[in-house]
């Protein structure tokens, strides 16, 4: 066994033993199936991994998804359009929280994914949007949600460019810690500018929106309203990831000094992907304050700017599709183990660290992966 | 023997703290020449393309391109400007399949802009398929056409120096700053470097040369510029350079030079 191989298992059996934790206090017999499953699925890793057939039948898999990806994209469309017939209001309210989520994680893997630039307070973003659309549709009263919507996103990306302007000649962590500082003042700022924002208390009373006299009052309603809001942001990101800007993007991740030296404008291609995150952002800050009807600066803590983080490296930096299932899995998952909230922090870490030794590429990775098995087939005989 | 100047430093100097690693350096790049500057290990070789191109500003001196002072430049200005340079630790965005690496040469001509990207419009297409279409042509002159769709990270050490020249010439650029292009390849491969430099200077691109190895130095130069501790020590054609005196010195350790 070789130390790389120790290490993981260390790691692995370390991992287990910290989801265990909550488990324990309710009964020891649970470990068991826990790390049975675990086990199990860790010999079934190898397995397909080393296995010929199994190995063919990933990359076939990989490749008929890539051949076939408006197929891809169809069916799950379908599913997500037909997933609020079956289920219950609450169920709804979920898979909506999942859909925000996605949008934030999407808006933000842009940055983090693509640009390769670590930003820790994304959420402020997301609270500026929630609180423009809270003030000009409730607090003042001064315009309805359509057109507060997008003075959301926007007011999102002034913010993004007045931060960005000066912080993104900072590198790494710098610049990461600046953004952290930015997330903790926007709430700080909402705290306490009362006048404006209702202070601890928040904005009560934000009206739903409404197409004429129809109005996205049933939880259904709303659903189908942030899915095609979801649906928008995706095609946008994706249809940019797949240009100049995306490829620019990539460069300046993959090497800063190249990109530089074939005329790539690097702080302008930087703070064109901050304020496109920024905005995005906002929009899903709009739709997070009507949403629920009501917000408060209890809504914006730190700790959601590392929950969203957790779903872009969880999903697969710099992968979009990944993004949305880093959503999935962040927000509906801990909806089902609701007995285990308090110890979702330890669950979470434990599954980033077992994420950063088995699949450090993420669990859908970047499309590098894909590229890889095209290349093998390539060079195959 | 007198084409224009194309690219030329003035009292060029380079300080690090207390280290002199280019003193007052100047020199003239004559159009569609080709140009070697040698030195020892340490001569500020490197660092003379760094200043020029503005990824290290110089601490004093000037430096002109056609005439015009490009030296407060950033590194992407003067590449728009028409300096492209490949770098000695290569760089290549190991991530990006080879076309996509030529094609980050061609953003600077790209014409079409966000909203044409997002909505799919056909100034968006075309522009597209015109940059795949030089970028395959810059991968098929380099001889790695048939690996477009692979990823950077998987080509070998000579194939990345071709990449890195192919990436170089997407910006059309009228001057080549090339840092060691052959350094660590076999014979066969330097031998295909040397033809591809000859060719590049036939399409009317200046090329200047960081380059050690010898053979290739005296095989295509036009001139020869010759840098040790920061300073310009030699300068003239091939054959002159190789009889020079102060060269054999630096490059044997001065005072140990084998007296004749």
């Amino acid at each position: 066994m070789n130390a790389r191989n120790l290490r993981h298992d260390l790691f692995f059996y370390l991992g287990i033993l910290l989801i265990c934790v909550p488990f324990l206090k309710i009964h020891t017999l649970y470990v068991l199936p826990v790390f049975l499953g675990a086990w199990g699925l860790r010999r079934f890793a190898d397995f397909a991994g080393e296995n010929r057939l199994m190995v063919t039948l990933r990359e076939r898999t990989v490749n008929s998804v890539l051949a076939h990806r408006r197929v891809t994209v169809g069916l799950i469309l379908a599913v997500a359009l037909l997933i609020p017939l079956g289920a219950s209001d609450y169920l709804i309210e979920v898979f909506t929280s999942v859909i925000l989520y996605a949008i934030l994680a999407t808006a933000l893997n842009i940055t983090v994914g693509l640009t390769g630039v670590l930003v820790l307070g994304f959420i402020g973003f997301y609270a500026v949007g929630a609180y423009t659309t809270g003030i000009l549709t409730a607090k003042f009263a001064l315009c309805g949600f359509w057109i507060a919507l997008p003075l959301s996103g926007l007011a999102a990306m002034l913010c993004g460019i007045l931060l960005g302007i000066p912080a993104l000649r900072l590198r790494g962590d710098y610049l990461a810690v600046v953004t952290l500082g930015f997330g903790e003042i926007i709430r700080i700022f909402l705290t306490n500018l009362n006048g404006l924002t209702g202070g601890p208390n928040g904005i009560l009373g934000i009206k739903r929106p409404s197409f004429g006299l129809f109005t996205l009052d049933h939880p259904r309603d709303f659903y189908w309203f942030a899915l095609a809001v979801l649906s928008l942001v995706i095609l946008i990101v994706a249809r940019l990831v797949d240009s100049r800007y995306g490829r620019a993007w990539i460069a300046i991740r993959e090497n800063e000094m190249a990109a530089g030296a074939l005329g790539i404008n690097v702080f302008r291609k930087h703070l064109l992907s901050f304020s496109l995150s920024a905005f995005f952002g906002g929009i899903a800050g709009s739709l997070f304050a009507v949403k629920q009807g009501f917000i408060s600066p209890d809504s914006f803590t730190f700790y959601e700017s590392v929950l969203i983080l957790c779903m872009v490296v969880l999903g697969g930096i710099g992968n979009v599709a990944g993004s949305v299932t880093g959503a999935l899995l962040l927000i509906a998952a801990p909806e089902f183990l609701r007995e285990f909230s308090l110890y979702r922090m330890l669950v979470f870490g434990a599954v980033m660290i077992a994420f950063m030794v088995f699949r450090p590429s993420g669990l859908l990775g970047s499309r590098v992966i894909a590229q890889e098995i095209k290349d093998r087939a390539d060079d195959g005989p | 023997m007198t084409a224009p100047d194309i690219l030329t430093t003035e009292a060029l100097s380079v300080t690090f703290g207390g280290v002199r690693a280019l003193a007052g350096v100047s020199l003239a790049v004559r159009e569609r020449e080709i140009l070697s500057i040698i030195g020892p290990n340490g001569a500020g070789k490197t660092t003379l393309f760094n200043a020029v191109t503005g990824t290290c500003p110089p601490t004093s001196g000037r430096v002109r391109l056609h005439g015009r002072d490009i030296t407060a430049k950033t590194p992407d200005e003067v590449a728009r400007l028409g300096v492209a340079r490949s770098f000695q630790n290569l760089k290549p965005f190991a991530e990006m399949t080879l076309l996509e690496n030529v094609l980050i040469g061609r953003e600077i001509h790209m014409t079409s802009g966000m909203a044409a990207a997002i909505l799919r419009l056909p100034l968006f297409r075309e522009d597209e398929a015109r940059q795949k279409r030089r970028a395959r042509e810059l991968l098929a002159f380099v001889g790695l056409e048939q690996r477009r769709d692979h990823l950077a990270r998987n080509l070998t050490y000579g194939e990345r120096k071709m990449l890195e020249i192919a990436r170089a010439l997407a910006l059309e650029p009228s001057v080549l700053l090339l840092d060691e292009p052959v350094a660590g390849m076999n014979p066969t491969e330097t031998g295909f470097v040397m033809e591809l430099v000859k060719n590049i200077r036939e399409q009317g691109i200046t090329v200047v040369i960081i380059e050690h190895d010898m053979k290739m130095v005296m095989g295509i130069s036009d001139r020869i510029y010759v840098l040790d501790h920061g300073e310009l020590i030699a300068e003239g054609l091939p054959h002159e350079v190789r009889a020079n005196r102060a060269v054999i010195e630096a490059y044997l350790g001065g005072g140990h030079a084998p007296a004749h």
